[in-house]
Protein backbone atom coordinates (compact mmCIF):
# COMPACT_ATOMS: atom_id res chain seq x y z
CA UNK A 1 0.00 0.00 0.00
CA UNK A 2 1.66 3.31 -1.26
CA UNK A 3 1.77 5.88 2.06
CA UNK A 4 -0.67 8.33 2.18
CA UNK A 5 1.62 11.27 1.02
CA UNK A 6 0.89 14.17 4.30
CA UNK A 7 0.53 17.58 3.37
CA UNK A 8 1.04 19.76 5.95
CA UNK A 9 0.17 23.84 5.80
CA UNK A 10 3.20 26.12 5.89
CA UNK A 11 1.21 28.13 8.44
CA UNK A 12 1.30 25.07 10.58
CA UNK A 13 5.73 24.92 10.29
CA UNK A 14 5.72 28.03 11.57
CA UNK A 15 3.71 27.62 14.44
CA UNK A 16 5.59 24.35 15.28
CA UNK A 17 8.79 26.33 14.76
CA UNK A 18 8.17 28.28 18.09
CA UNK A 19 10.56 31.45 17.80
CA UNK A 20 13.20 31.58 20.89
CA UNK A 21 11.76 33.67 23.41
CA UNK A 22 14.69 35.58 24.21
CA UNK A 23 16.00 35.99 20.46
CA UNK A 24 15.31 39.80 20.27
CA UNK A 25 13.29 40.27 23.11
CA UNK A 26 14.92 42.56 25.59
CA UNK A 27 15.06 42.23 29.74
CA UNK A 28 14.89 45.06 32.07
CA UNK A 29 17.17 43.83 35.53
CA UNK A 30 17.38 45.45 38.39
CA UNK A 31 20.95 45.24 39.75
CA UNK A 32 21.04 46.51 43.56
CA UNK A 33 20.18 48.15 45.58
CA UNK A 34 21.67 45.42 47.99
CA UNK A 35 24.09 44.20 45.89
CA UNK A 36 27.37 43.25 47.22
CA UNK A 37 29.39 44.41 43.92
CA UNK A 38 27.61 47.80 43.98
CA UNK A 39 29.89 49.02 47.20
CA UNK A 40 27.05 50.48 48.66
CA UNK A 41 23.26 51.23 47.97
CA UNK A 42 23.66 51.98 43.97
CA UNK A 43 20.98 50.46 41.64
CA UNK A 44 21.33 49.96 38.24
CA UNK A 45 18.71 49.64 35.66
CA UNK A 46 19.96 47.19 32.99
CA UNK A 47 18.03 46.76 29.81
CA UNK A 48 19.87 43.92 28.46
CA UNK A 49 19.79 42.17 25.41
CA UNK A 50 20.85 38.00 26.09
CA UNK A 51 24.08 39.63 27.89
CA UNK A 52 24.87 42.81 26.49
CA UNK A 53 23.82 45.64 28.41
CA UNK A 54 21.92 48.04 25.51
CA UNK A 55 21.27 50.78 28.10
CA UNK A 56 21.71 51.51 31.95
CA UNK A 57 20.50 53.69 34.57
CA UNK A 58 22.08 54.49 37.34
CA UNK A 59 19.22 55.07 40.05
CA UNK A 60 20.98 56.93 43.66
CA UNK A 61 19.86 58.71 46.48
CA UNK A 62 19.33 55.86 48.97
CA UNK A 63 21.44 56.86 51.23
CA UNK A 64 21.02 60.92 50.88
CA UNK A 65 21.35 62.31 54.51
CA UNK A 66 20.79 65.96 53.81
CA UNK A 67 24.67 66.77 54.46
CA UNK A 68 24.34 69.79 52.63
CA UNK A 69 21.13 71.36 54.31
CA UNK A 70 22.85 70.03 57.93
CA UNK A 71 25.72 72.08 57.09
CA UNK A 72 23.56 74.73 56.90
CA UNK A 73 22.81 74.75 60.84
CA UNK A 74 26.03 73.75 62.05
CA UNK A 75 28.58 76.49 63.36
CA UNK A 76 31.50 77.01 60.93
CA UNK A 77 33.89 74.72 63.60
CA UNK A 78 31.16 72.37 63.60
CA UNK A 79 30.94 71.15 59.55
CA UNK A 80 33.87 69.35 60.57
CA UNK A 81 31.84 66.68 62.14
CA UNK A 82 29.45 66.27 58.77
CA UNK A 83 32.12 66.83 55.71
CA UNK A 84 34.12 63.08 57.16
CA UNK A 85 30.66 61.47 57.19
CA UNK A 86 29.81 62.15 53.35
CA UNK A 87 32.97 60.36 51.87
CA UNK A 88 33.78 57.64 55.03
CA UNK A 89 36.52 56.10 53.11
CA UNK A 90 38.44 58.93 52.40
CA UNK A 91 37.36 61.52 55.37
CA UNK A 92 40.41 63.56 56.40
CA UNK A 93 39.93 64.47 52.58
CA UNK A 94 36.61 66.07 53.19
CA UNK A 95 37.46 67.60 56.05
CA UNK A 96 40.45 69.39 54.16
CA UNK A 97 38.66 70.57 51.88
CA UNK A 98 36.28 72.18 53.91
CA UNK A 99 38.88 73.86 56.33
CA UNK A 100 41.19 74.95 52.94
CA UNK A 101 38.33 76.47 51.80
CA UNK A 102 36.81 78.31 55.09
CA UNK A 103 41.02 79.53 55.93
CA UNK A 104 40.68 81.01 52.60
CA UNK A 105 37.85 82.91 53.32
CA UNK A 106 39.12 84.26 56.44
CA UNK A 107 42.54 84.42 55.07
CA UNK A 108 44.75 82.09 58.06
CA UNK A 109 48.13 81.50 57.67
CA UNK A 110 48.08 77.59 58.94
CA UNK A 111 51.50 76.66 60.46
CA UNK A 112 53.75 74.84 58.92
CA UNK A 113 53.75 71.69 61.21
CA UNK A 114 50.10 71.70 60.45
CA UNK A 115 50.31 71.71 57.24
CA UNK A 116 52.93 68.39 57.42
CA UNK A 117 50.15 66.40 59.54
CA UNK A 118 47.37 67.75 56.99
CA UNK A 119 49.80 66.09 54.32
CA UNK A 120 50.58 63.01 55.93
CA UNK A 121 47.14 62.08 57.50
CA UNK A 122 45.60 63.04 53.72
CA UNK A 123 48.00 60.51 51.81
CA UNK A 124 47.49 57.74 54.60
CA UNK A 125 43.52 58.13 54.23
CA UNK A 126 44.45 57.58 50.50
CA UNK A 127 46.36 54.37 51.13
CA UNK A 128 43.34 53.37 53.33
CA UNK A 129 41.38 54.23 51.24
CA UNK A 130 42.77 52.72 47.81
CA UNK A 131 43.33 49.59 49.93
CA UNK A 132 39.75 49.07 50.39
CA UNK A 133 39.05 49.38 46.68
CA UNK A 134 41.89 47.16 45.80
CA UNK A 135 40.25 44.61 47.93
CA UNK A 136 36.85 44.85 46.92
CA UNK A 137 38.01 45.69 43.18
CA UNK A 138 39.72 42.45 42.91
CA UNK A 139 37.00 40.08 45.05
CA UNK A 140 34.40 42.00 42.20
CA UNK A 141 36.09 40.30 39.60
CA UNK A 142 36.90 36.92 41.64
CA UNK A 143 39.93 37.25 43.46
CA UNK A 144 39.16 36.38 46.86
CA UNK A 145 42.19 36.56 48.45
CA UNK A 146 43.46 40.23 47.77
CA UNK A 147 40.50 41.55 49.93
CA UNK A 148 41.92 39.79 52.78
CA UNK A 149 45.68 40.90 52.23
CA UNK A 150 44.35 44.47 51.56
CA UNK A 151 41.97 44.79 54.98
CA UNK A 152 45.45 43.79 57.05
CA UNK A 153 46.82 46.76 56.11
CA UNK A 154 44.46 48.82 56.06
CA UNK A 155 43.74 48.20 59.87
CA UNK A 156 47.04 48.94 60.55
CA UNK A 157 46.28 52.47 59.07
CA UNK A 158 42.92 52.82 61.33
CA UNK A 159 45.08 51.87 64.09
CA UNK A 160 46.99 55.01 63.64
CA UNK A 161 44.31 57.24 62.93
CA UNK A 162 43.13 55.52 66.66
CA UNK A 163 46.42 56.46 67.88
CA UNK A 164 46.70 59.89 66.35
CA UNK A 165 43.04 61.31 66.34
CA UNK A 166 40.95 58.87 68.69
CA UNK A 167 38.69 57.56 65.94
CA UNK A 168 39.00 55.34 63.47
CA UNK A 169 36.77 56.64 60.43
CA UNK A 170 35.52 60.17 61.32
CA UNK A 171 38.23 61.18 62.78
CA UNK A 172 37.57 64.75 62.61
CA UNK A 173 41.53 65.71 62.98
CA UNK A 174 41.22 68.62 60.79
CA UNK A 175 40.12 71.67 62.22
CA UNK A 176 40.15 75.40 60.36
CA UNK A 177 43.65 76.58 61.52
CA UNK A 178 45.15 73.62 61.84
CA UNK A 179 44.67 70.24 63.34
CA UNK A 180 42.66 69.57 66.37
CA UNK A 181 46.16 68.35 68.24
CA UNK A 182 49.27 67.45 68.02
CA UNK A 183 50.83 63.91 67.54
CA UNK A 184 51.43 61.67 70.53
CA UNK A 185 54.41 60.68 72.00
CA UNK A 186 54.29 57.16 69.91
CA UNK A 187 53.06 57.67 67.27
CA UNK A 188 56.26 59.22 64.95
CA UNK A 189 57.32 55.31 65.66
CA UNK A 190 54.70 53.43 64.85
CA UNK A 191 53.52 55.10 61.78
CA UNK A 192 57.55 54.26 60.44
CA UNK A 193 57.16 50.85 61.60
CA UNK A 194 53.94 50.58 59.37
CA UNK A 195 55.58 52.46 56.22
CA UNK A 196 59.02 50.63 56.43
CA UNK A 197 56.50 47.17 55.99
CA UNK A 198 54.58 49.04 53.04
CA UNK A 199 56.41 48.59 50.04
CA UNK A 200 57.13 44.50 50.82
CA UNK A 201 53.25 44.87 50.68
CA UNK A 202 52.62 46.70 47.98
CA UNK A 203 55.00 44.22 45.76
CA UNK A 204 52.89 41.33 46.97
CA UNK A 205 49.78 43.18 46.04
CA UNK A 206 51.13 43.12 42.30
CA UNK A 207 52.17 39.53 42.13
CA UNK A 208 49.23 38.60 43.88
CA UNK A 209 46.94 40.55 41.39
CA UNK A 210 48.65 42.34 38.82
CA UNK A 211 50.20 39.73 36.75
CA UNK A 212 46.94 37.37 37.24
CA UNK A 213 46.18 36.32 33.89
CA UNK A 214 42.87 36.52 34.46
CA UNK A 215 42.25 39.66 36.15
CA UNK A 216 44.04 40.96 33.27
CA UNK A 217 42.04 39.58 30.61
CA UNK A 218 38.79 40.56 32.70
CA UNK A 219 39.88 44.43 32.75
CA UNK A 220 41.99 45.40 29.58
CA UNK A 221 39.35 47.08 27.27
CA UNK A 222 36.63 46.99 29.34
CA UNK A 223 34.77 50.07 30.13
CA UNK A 224 36.46 52.33 27.78
CA UNK A 225 35.83 56.04 27.97
CA UNK A 226 38.07 58.33 25.34
CA UNK A 227 40.15 61.13 26.51
CA UNK A 228 37.54 63.52 25.12
CA UNK A 229 34.71 62.27 26.42
CA UNK A 230 36.29 61.63 29.73
CA UNK A 231 37.15 65.47 29.87
CA UNK A 232 33.62 66.27 28.50
CA UNK A 233 31.90 64.07 31.19
CA UNK A 234 34.06 65.62 33.65
CA UNK A 235 35.57 62.69 35.24
CA UNK A 236 38.66 63.32 37.59
CA UNK A 237 41.38 61.62 40.11
CA UNK A 238 42.32 58.48 39.21
CA UNK A 239 39.05 57.77 37.01
CA UNK A 240 40.71 60.32 34.27
CA UNK A 241 43.85 59.85 34.66
CA UNK A 242 43.34 56.24 32.81
CA UNK A 243 42.62 58.08 30.19
CA UNK A 244 45.43 59.54 29.77
CA UNK A 245 44.70 63.10 31.39
CA UNK A 246 47.82 64.92 32.66
CA UNK A 247 45.57 66.14 35.48
CA UNK A 248 46.49 66.07 39.49
CA UNK A 249 45.32 69.02 41.74
CA UNK A 250 48.31 68.32 44.21
CA UNK A 251 50.42 69.27 41.19
CA UNK A 252 47.88 72.08 39.14
CA UNK A 253 46.92 74.37 42.40
CA UNK A 254 48.87 72.74 45.15
CA UNK A 255 47.38 73.08 48.47
CA UNK A 256 48.79 72.51 51.65
CA UNK A 257 52.10 72.60 51.10
CA UNK A 258 52.00 69.68 48.55
CA UNK A 259 54.38 72.10 45.92
CA UNK A 260 57.59 71.20 48.60
CA UNK A 261 56.88 67.39 47.98
CA UNK A 262 58.77 65.24 45.43
CA UNK A 263 55.72 62.41 43.83
CA UNK A 264 55.24 61.45 40.45
CA UNK A 265 51.37 61.65 38.94
CA UNK A 266 50.83 58.26 37.26
CA UNK A 267 48.82 58.41 34.38
CA UNK A 268 47.80 55.62 31.74
CA UNK A 269 46.27 56.16 28.30
CA UNK A 270 44.61 52.33 28.03
CA UNK A 271 41.70 54.43 29.15
CA UNK A 272 39.70 51.03 30.21
CA UNK A 273 39.68 49.33 33.74
CA UNK A 274 43.26 48.39 33.78
CA UNK A 275 44.20 51.35 33.08
CA UNK A 276 42.51 52.80 36.43
CA UNK A 277 44.19 49.66 38.44
CA UNK A 278 47.46 50.73 37.27
CA UNK A 279 46.92 54.54 38.04
CA UNK A 280 45.61 53.30 41.16
CA UNK A 281 48.42 50.97 42.22
CA UNK A 282 50.89 53.42 41.19
CA UNK A 283 49.60 55.84 43.18
CA UNK A 284 49.86 54.25 46.30
CA UNK A 285 53.60 54.06 46.13
CA UNK A 286 53.56 57.70 45.78
CA UNK A 287 51.39 58.07 48.47
CA UNK A 288 53.35 55.85 50.66
CA UNK A 289 56.58 58.19 49.35
CA UNK A 290 54.99 61.59 50.22
CA UNK A 291 54.52 59.82 53.82
CA UNK A 292 57.78 59.24 53.94
CA UNK A 293 58.86 62.83 53.46
CA UNK A 294 55.80 64.33 55.49
CA UNK A 295 56.70 61.73 58.21
CA UNK A 296 60.16 63.29 57.98
CA UNK A 297 59.43 66.91 58.37
CA UNK A 298 57.38 65.85 61.66
CA UNK A 299 60.22 64.58 63.81
CA UNK A 300 61.14 68.22 64.26
CA UNK A 301 58.62 70.37 66.60
CA UNK A 302 56.47 72.88 65.83
CA UNK A 303 52.90 74.84 66.22
CA UNK A 304 49.89 72.15 65.00
CA UNK A 305 47.30 75.25 64.91
CA UNK A 306 47.40 78.66 63.48
CA UNK A 307 47.31 81.42 66.36
CA UNK A 308 44.49 83.18 65.72
CA UNK A 309 42.28 84.69 68.42
CA UNK A 310 38.76 83.55 66.33
CA UNK A 311 40.22 79.78 65.93
CA UNK A 312 42.63 78.66 68.74
CA UNK A 313 40.84 78.36 72.21
CA UNK A 314 42.33 79.95 75.62
CA UNK A 315 45.00 77.78 77.20
CA UNK A 316 43.68 76.62 80.57
CA UNK A 317 45.83 77.79 82.82
CA UNK A 318 44.95 81.44 81.87
CA UNK A 319 41.16 80.88 81.53
CA UNK A 320 41.80 80.05 85.52
CA UNK A 321 43.42 83.37 86.04
CA UNK A 322 41.79 85.26 83.88
CA UNK A 323 38.04 86.29 83.63
CA UNK A 324 38.18 87.91 79.80
CA UNK A 325 40.17 84.53 78.28
CA UNK A 326 37.16 82.55 80.25
CA UNK A 327 34.82 84.61 78.53
CA UNK A 328 36.86 84.54 75.20
CA UNK A 329 36.68 80.81 75.77
CA UNK A 330 32.79 80.31 76.46
CA UNK A 331 31.70 82.99 73.32
CA UNK A 332 33.91 80.62 71.59
CA UNK A 333 32.26 77.74 72.70
CA UNK A 334 28.74 78.72 72.58
CA UNK A 335 28.41 81.56 70.06
CA UNK A 336 31.28 80.38 67.77
CA UNK A 337 33.01 82.54 65.50
CA UNK A 338 31.82 84.55 62.34
CA UNK A 339 33.17 84.65 59.03
CA UNK A 340 33.67 87.56 56.58
CA UNK A 341 31.01 87.72 53.79
CA UNK A 342 32.15 86.03 50.63
CA UNK A 343 32.35 83.01 48.62
CA UNK A 344 34.98 80.62 47.55
CA UNK A 345 35.44 77.32 46.03
CA UNK A 346 38.20 75.28 47.09
CA UNK A 347 38.85 71.75 45.16
CA UNK A 348 41.17 69.07 46.41
CA UNK A 349 42.32 66.09 45.05
CA UNK A 350 40.38 63.30 46.66
CA UNK A 351 40.94 59.69 46.60
CA UNK A 352 38.43 59.67 44.07
CA UNK A 353 39.00 62.74 42.16
CA UNK A 354 38.32 66.57 42.19
CA UNK A 355 36.42 66.98 45.40
CA UNK A 356 35.52 70.93 45.60
CA UNK A 357 33.64 72.65 48.26
CA UNK A 358 31.56 76.25 47.27
CA UNK A 359 31.50 77.80 50.35
CA UNK A 360 29.52 80.77 50.41
CA UNK A 361 29.51 83.59 53.84
CA UNK A 362 27.03 85.99 54.69
CA UNK A 363 29.42 87.06 58.15
CA UNK A 364 27.36 84.81 60.30
CA UNK A 365 28.59 82.51 62.54
CA UNK A 366 27.02 79.61 60.24
CA UNK A 367 27.72 78.67 56.37
CA UNK A 368 24.88 80.26 54.68
CA UNK A 369 25.68 77.50 52.05
CA UNK A 370 28.13 74.79 51.71
CA UNK A 371 28.19 73.09 48.31
CA UNK A 372 29.79 69.81 48.19
CA UNK A 373 31.01 68.46 44.37
CA UNK A 374 31.42 65.14 45.19
CA UNK A 375 33.94 63.19 42.98
CA UNK A 376 31.81 59.90 42.78
CA UNK A 377 28.91 61.66 42.27
CA UNK A 378 29.99 62.93 38.83
CA UNK A 379 31.79 59.72 37.96
CA UNK A 380 28.96 57.49 38.35
CA UNK A 381 27.26 59.71 36.07
CA UNK A 382 29.58 58.34 33.38
CA UNK A 383 28.85 54.59 33.74
CA UNK A 384 26.19 54.39 31.63
CA UNK A 385 28.71 55.82 28.61
CA UNK A 386 31.09 53.11 29.69
CA UNK A 387 29.06 50.37 30.10
CA UNK A 388 26.66 50.09 27.38
CA UNK A 389 27.93 47.69 24.92
CA UNK A 390 29.99 45.70 26.93
CA UNK A 391 28.56 42.62 28.59
CA UNK A 392 26.71 42.11 31.97
CA UNK A 393 29.23 40.63 33.78
CA UNK A 394 31.59 43.74 32.81
CA UNK A 395 29.46 46.06 34.85
CA UNK A 396 31.04 45.15 38.48
CA UNK A 397 34.26 45.39 37.07
CA UNK A 398 33.74 49.19 35.85
CA UNK A 399 31.86 50.41 39.15
CA UNK A 400 34.84 48.54 40.68
CA UNK A 401 37.26 51.29 38.82
CA UNK A 402 35.19 54.06 39.15
CA UNK A 403 35.45 53.69 42.85
CA UNK A 404 32.38 55.09 43.63
CA UNK A 405 31.07 55.79 47.59
CA UNK A 406 28.07 56.31 47.99
CA UNK A 407 27.86 58.26 51.17
CA UNK A 408 29.91 60.79 48.50
CA UNK A 409 26.92 60.12 45.79
CA UNK A 410 24.06 60.90 48.15
CA UNK A 411 25.63 63.30 50.43
CA UNK B 1 47.94 47.68 26.78
CA UNK B 2 48.02 50.25 29.16
CA UNK B 3 50.99 52.31 28.59
CA UNK B 4 52.55 55.15 31.27
CA UNK B 5 52.87 58.46 30.27
CA UNK B 6 55.73 60.39 30.07
CA UNK B 7 55.82 63.00 32.93
CA UNK B 8 55.79 66.28 31.56
CA UNK B 9 54.11 67.99 34.02
CA UNK B 10 56.19 70.01 36.88
CA UNK B 11 54.24 71.73 40.08
CA UNK B 12 52.72 75.04 38.94
CA UNK B 13 52.17 77.72 41.20
CA UNK B 14 48.98 79.98 42.04
CA UNK B 15 46.67 79.60 38.86
CA UNK B 16 46.66 82.08 36.24
CA UNK B 17 43.64 83.52 35.89
CA UNK B 18 41.18 84.12 32.94
CA UNK B 19 41.70 87.48 30.90
CA UNK B 20 38.89 89.38 32.08
CA UNK B 21 38.70 91.92 29.65
CA UNK B 22 38.34 89.75 26.53
CA UNK B 23 35.29 88.51 28.33
CA UNK B 24 34.00 91.94 28.89
CA UNK B 25 34.37 92.84 25.28
CA UNK B 26 32.69 89.48 23.80
CA UNK B 27 29.99 89.03 25.74
CA UNK B 28 29.08 92.86 26.47
CA UNK B 29 25.02 92.01 26.82
CA UNK B 30 25.21 88.93 28.54
CA UNK B 31 27.73 89.70 31.15
CA UNK B 32 26.77 92.50 34.02
CA UNK B 33 29.78 92.58 36.17
CA UNK B 34 33.15 91.29 36.33
CA UNK B 35 34.12 90.07 40.44
CA UNK B 36 37.40 89.51 41.11
CA UNK B 37 37.70 88.60 45.09
CA UNK B 38 39.74 86.49 47.45
CA UNK B 39 41.83 85.20 44.34
CA UNK B 40 38.83 84.53 42.12
CA UNK B 41 37.04 85.45 39.30
CA UNK B 42 33.39 85.74 39.23
CA UNK B 43 31.33 86.47 36.23
CA UNK B 44 28.06 87.92 37.16
CA UNK B 45 25.71 86.71 33.81
CA UNK B 46 22.41 87.12 32.18
CA UNK B 47 20.29 84.44 31.28
CA UNK B 48 19.97 85.60 27.78
CA UNK B 49 22.69 84.32 25.95
CA UNK B 50 24.05 82.13 28.53
CA UNK B 51 24.57 78.65 26.11
CA UNK B 52 26.72 81.01 23.83
CA UNK B 53 28.71 82.66 26.49
CA UNK B 54 29.64 79.32 28.04
CA UNK B 55 30.16 77.72 24.69
CA UNK B 56 32.39 80.54 23.48
CA UNK B 57 34.02 79.87 27.06
CA UNK B 58 34.72 76.49 26.15
CA UNK B 59 35.80 77.02 22.91
CA UNK B 60 37.99 80.21 22.60
CA UNK B 61 41.70 79.03 22.71
CA UNK B 62 43.38 81.35 24.67
CA UNK B 63 40.16 80.50 27.50
CA UNK B 64 39.79 76.85 27.05
CA UNK B 65 37.20 76.23 29.93
CA UNK B 66 36.57 72.60 28.73
CA UNK B 67 35.86 70.70 32.35
CA UNK B 68 32.79 71.97 33.92
CA UNK B 69 33.92 71.31 37.33
CA UNK B 70 30.42 72.00 39.22
CA UNK B 71 27.06 74.00 39.58
CA UNK B 72 26.01 74.99 42.40
CA UNK B 73 22.27 76.04 43.54
CA UNK B 74 21.95 78.58 45.68
CA UNK B 75 19.04 80.24 47.28
CA UNK B 76 19.76 83.45 48.74
CA UNK B 77 16.57 83.47 50.86
CA UNK B 78 13.09 83.58 50.97
CA UNK B 79 12.64 87.46 50.52
CA UNK B 80 15.44 87.92 48.76
CA UNK B 81 14.78 89.55 45.01
CA UNK B 82 16.32 87.90 42.88
CA UNK B 83 16.11 84.50 45.33
CA UNK B 84 18.09 82.11 43.26
CA UNK B 85 21.76 82.03 41.69
CA UNK B 86 23.24 79.37 40.29
CA UNK B 87 26.49 78.94 39.95
CA UNK B 88 28.77 77.31 37.30
CA UNK B 89 32.64 76.47 38.23
CA UNK B 90 34.47 76.30 34.70
CA UNK B 91 38.12 74.98 34.97
CA UNK B 92 40.61 75.13 32.05
CA UNK B 93 42.66 71.36 31.99
CA UNK B 94 45.05 73.10 29.18
CA UNK B 95 45.56 75.97 30.52
CA UNK B 96 45.04 75.57 34.18
CA UNK B 97 42.44 78.21 35.72
CA UNK B 98 39.13 78.56 36.51
CA UNK B 99 36.57 80.42 36.51
CA UNK B 100 33.05 80.78 37.89
CA UNK B 101 30.06 81.99 36.17
CA UNK B 102 27.03 82.97 38.20
CA UNK B 103 23.33 83.61 37.39
CA UNK B 104 20.61 85.41 39.36
CA UNK B 105 17.28 83.78 39.09
CA UNK B 106 13.94 85.26 39.89
CA UNK B 107 11.38 82.71 42.17
CA UNK B 108 8.71 83.34 39.47
CA UNK B 109 10.86 82.68 36.69
CA UNK B 110 13.37 79.90 38.35
CA UNK B 111 14.58 77.99 34.73
CA UNK B 112 17.64 78.45 32.94
CA UNK B 113 18.70 76.55 29.55
CA UNK B 114 20.49 73.44 29.79
CA UNK B 115 24.33 72.94 29.33
CA UNK B 116 24.28 69.12 28.78
CA UNK B 117 25.22 70.14 25.05
CA UNK B 118 27.99 71.86 26.39
CA UNK B 119 29.08 69.61 28.86
CA UNK B 120 27.43 66.36 29.15
CA UNK B 121 28.93 66.41 33.37
CA UNK B 122 25.80 69.07 33.62
CA UNK B 123 23.00 66.18 32.92
CA UNK B 124 23.26 65.11 36.94
CA UNK B 125 24.54 68.29 38.43
CA UNK B 126 21.35 69.93 37.06
CA UNK B 127 19.21 67.47 38.18
CA UNK B 128 20.44 67.71 41.92
CA UNK B 129 19.39 71.22 41.46
CA UNK B 130 16.38 70.87 40.11
CA UNK B 131 15.63 68.53 42.84
CA UNK B 132 17.04 70.64 45.77
CA UNK B 133 15.63 74.01 44.21
CA UNK B 134 13.09 73.27 41.84
CA UNK B 135 15.17 75.43 39.30
CA UNK B 136 14.22 74.58 35.69
CA UNK B 137 16.42 73.41 33.08
CA UNK B 138 14.76 73.90 29.58
CA UNK B 139 15.71 71.18 27.44
CA UNK B 140 17.24 68.55 29.68
CA UNK B 141 16.88 64.94 28.52
CA UNK B 142 15.66 63.74 31.62
CA UNK B 143 15.13 65.87 34.20
CA UNK B 144 13.71 63.82 37.25
CA UNK B 145 14.55 64.00 40.74
CA UNK B 146 17.69 62.18 41.35
CA UNK B 147 18.67 61.88 45.39
CA UNK B 148 14.81 62.33 46.86
CA UNK B 149 11.98 60.15 46.30
CA UNK B 150 10.68 60.61 42.51
CA UNK B 151 6.87 61.01 44.67
CA UNK B 152 8.80 63.92 46.97
CA UNK B 153 7.02 66.93 47.36
CA UNK B 154 8.78 70.54 47.86
CA UNK B 155 12.19 71.30 47.58
CA UNK B 156 14.73 70.63 50.52
CA UNK B 157 17.73 72.73 50.29
CA UNK B 158 15.17 75.97 49.80
CA UNK B 159 15.83 78.38 52.70
CA UNK B 160 12.07 78.19 53.60
CA UNK B 161 12.12 74.24 54.00
CA UNK B 162 12.21 73.00 57.56
CA UNK B 163 15.68 71.32 58.56
CA UNK B 164 13.06 68.33 60.24
CA UNK B 165 11.29 68.15 57.13
CA UNK B 166 7.81 68.38 56.54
Amino acid sequence: MQAKEIVVPTSTISMLRKPDPLADTQMTVSMGPQHPSTHGVLRLELVLDGETVVKATPDIGYLHTGIEKTMEKEKWQQVVTVTCRMDYLNSMGNDLGYCLGVEKLMGVEVPKRAQDLRVLFTELNRLSSHLVWFGTHAMDIGAMTAFFYAFIHREKILDLYECATGARLHQSYFVIGGTRWDLPANFISLCQEFLDGFPQFLDECKRLVTGNKIFQRRTQGVGVIKKESAINWGLSGPTIRGSGVNWDIRKSEPYTGYDTYDFKVPVYDGCDVWSRYLVRMDEMQESWSICCQALERLKSPGEHMANHPKLKLPERDLMKKHIDVMIHHFLLASEGFTVPVGEVYQSIESARGELGYYVVSNGAERPWRVRVRAPSYVNLSALPEMVEGSLIADVVAVIGSIDIVLGDVDR
Amino acid sequence: MAESIEQTQSVKHVPRYADTDLIRAQFANTVEEVIEAIGEVTVIAKREGLVEFLTWLRDEPSLRFNYLSDIGGLDLGEFAEPRFAVAYQLYSIPHNHRLRVKVFLAEDDATLPTMWHVWKTANWLEREIYDMFGIHFEGHPDLRRILMPADYEGYPLRKDFPLKGY
